[in-house]
């Protein structure tokens, strides 16, 4: 995940808390959030995985005027593409086997991060249904307009010779 | 909202259900507000027919957001330090999912008092989905 700006905005945030199911007023209603002990509106716990939308090259979103691998007419638009994930899930047999956040501080809204990733660890093993496994992390800092750390993410993406029992 | 280290002790536990039935209009919506569209998410015919699923199937981080909304509820607003999960079943539409926080050491960090809590969410068979991690500011 990389974005020169992730723009914190009111509107996203309460469509991920919708989407996640979460009712918590201190996304919904910025005059309660200003009652609350952080006093704005934050973001929920895993809103910075939504700076997706601001990385113009994220592997799984349609882009404009090129070809798509869901399904349109038939059951793949292109031929199925190696190498997706960037430490996501990918269609072409990568998923997301963990994902963790350190919080030096709460995202709040009218923070503009950036996101700035970089390999981590990778490591194979062998899968409970046999075929190989491999692990790779990748390290996502995001950091607030002055620079400062805002949220480190890593997450590690999981390639499978066969479908995964994984997420 | 948020809570006392005198209040709490290792062993206290806190559990939501955090989804019934899960839709596959959720997690279309989670798709959208993530901005995460993999087809194997959405798109049954992409997923059966070309990926071999059996099925669309949740976004790991769907259901990481909704067991984060339990502990959100449970420490309070923006008094996570730490949170991180292993995803560890695939979760299919139709799920009902538990997620359980429980305290497993409270200690002192640059002088705050910091709450450890083992993360478990479990589906309508018990079969662990989320296996993680979190830690959290308290009073």
């Amino acid at each position: 995940m990389a974005a020169d700006k992730f723009p914190i905005e009111a509107g996203h945030i309460m469509m991920f808390a919708r989407s996640i199911g979460d009712a918590n007023k201190i996304y919904y209603d910025a005059d309660y959030a200003k009652s609350t002990e952080p006093g704005a509106t934050i973001a929920p716990p895993t809103f910075v995985q939504a700076s997706a939308q601001f990385d113009p090259n994220y592997f799984l979103r349609p882009k404009i005027g090129e070809e798509w691998f869901g399904s349109a007419k038939e059951a793949t638009g292109i031929t199925k593409q190696e190498g997706s994930g960037g430490g996501g899930s990918g269609g072409g047999g990568g998923l997301h086997a963990e994902q963790h956040y350190v919080y030096h501080r709460q995202v709040k809204v009218g923070d503009v991060l950036t996101a700035t990733s970089k390999p981590g660890k990778s490591w194979e093993k062998e899968g409970r249904r046999g075929g190989k496994l491999m692990f790779s992390e990748s390290v996502t800092e995001y950091r607030d307009q002055s620079g400062e750390l805002v949220v480190t993410a890593t997450s590690v993406g999981v390639r499978t010779e066969k479908p995964a029992t994984l997420v | 909202m948020s809570l006392k280290a005198t209040e709490v002790k290792v062993g206290d536990t806190h559990e939501e259900e955090v989804c019934r039935n899960l839709s596959r209009t959720q997690i279309v919506q989670y798709a959208g507000t993530s901005g995460d569209y993999n087809p194997l998410h959405s798109d049954e015919i992409f997923t059966t027919q070309i990926a071999g699923y059996p099925s669309v199937f949740a976004h790991g981080m769907l259901s990481m957001g909704m067991t984060g909304r339990m502990l959100t509820n449970y420490v309070g607003d923006g008094r996570l330090k730490s949170y991180g999960v292993r995803f560890t079943a695939q979760v299919f539409p139709g799920a009902t999912l538990t997620a359980k926080a429980t305290i497993t050491d409270i200690r002192e960090e640059n002088g705050e008092k910091i709450a450890d809590i083992e993360v478990s969410t479990t589906d309508e068979a018990g079969t662990q989905i989320i296996k993680g991690k979190a830690s959290a500011l308290l009073d």
